[in-house]
């Protein structure tokens, strides 16, 4: 039952992520690159304020695995690189928990372009 | 209901659907994918790792799922339904990165696939990066003041 109640928070999170995004994309026009960069940078910011934390432990991977998760691994990077070494850690710090991430997405977009071909666009 | 009335009602009907739709999708397969991953992350956490570790790897895992559905050609089919579903969790980031890196390659691995790979993740990497700087930067300021 636990176990339900925990994998219904993360739908319901990660979901709400989604439909916000939907909602300025359906309203605004904005273009789904800048919606990308927004809630890369709103993570940044609530992981600053405190905020993201706290949503991380109540909803998992409902509030990882959405880009703002991304953004708040950054911050999260930077405050311990900082609390480590003082104001270098501002710069060793942002790539510190992320990198695998991001690594992982370029070695696998290479991969995925020395198997694959492009199919026509329908 | 006069003619006139009808008409307005189903423009407006028609109007508003798409965008329902749109949001419905978008939230369920959205709430989905985060649910793959948290399957990942208690599955790598019931295998021993680390609860960072467990979390990097079931973000890798989702995006490695993505660049193969990328590939395939069966990502763009869902993300055509989803809208922002798969847009928002990392698989929008690693799609973004894999169906450029595939539609490049025509111009070559050092032009074409190593620097169009970043066209949709470079401006996410840049300002990501920014706040992130602007944010350390801060907060080192008030450890210095508060301590």
């Amino acid at each position: 039952m636990e176990i339900a109640l925990k994998y219904l928070i993360v739908f319901l999170v990660g979901g709400t992520f989604s439909f916000i995004a939907q909602v300025v994309i359906d309203k605004t026009k904005v273009t789904p690159a800048r919606v990308l960069v927004t809630y890369v940078c709103v993570g940044v910011f609530l992981s600053a304020i405190g905020v993201y934390t706290p949503l991380k432990e109540f909803a998992n991977a409902g509030a990882s695995v959405p880009l703002t998760g991304f953004g708040s691994l950054i911050a999260e990077g930077v405050r311990r690189a900082v609390d480590e070494r003082g104001l270098i850690g501002a710069l060793t710090g942002v790539f510190s928990l992320t990198s695998g991430g991001i690594a992982a997405a370029i070695v696998f977009g290479f991969l995925a372009s020395l198997i694959f071909s492009s199919k026509p666009k329908r | 209901m006069k003619k006139q009335e009808y008409i307005e009602y189903v423009e407006d009907r028609a109007k508003k659907s798409p965008i329902v739709k749109n949001c419905i999708c978008a939230f369920s397969i959205g709430g989905l994918i985060c649910i793959i991953g948290q399957i990942f992350l208690d599955l790598y956490s019931f295998w021993g790792l680390e609860k960072q570790d467990a979390s990097t790897l079931a973000s890798i895992s989702l995006i490695f799922l993505t660049a193969l559905l990328t590939g395939i050609g069966v990502f763009d089919n869902i993300a055509r339904v989803a809208g922002a579903g798969t847009l928002v969790p990392i698989t929008g980031f690693a799609n973004a990165i894999s169906s450029q890196a595939i539609d490049t390659k025509s111009e070559g691995y050092v032009l074409g696939v190593g620097a169009k790979m970043f066209t949709i993740a470079g401006p996410v990497l840049v300002f990501s990066t920014i706040s992130g700087v602007l944010y350390g930067v801060i907060y080192y300021i008030c450890t210095v003041i508060w301590g």
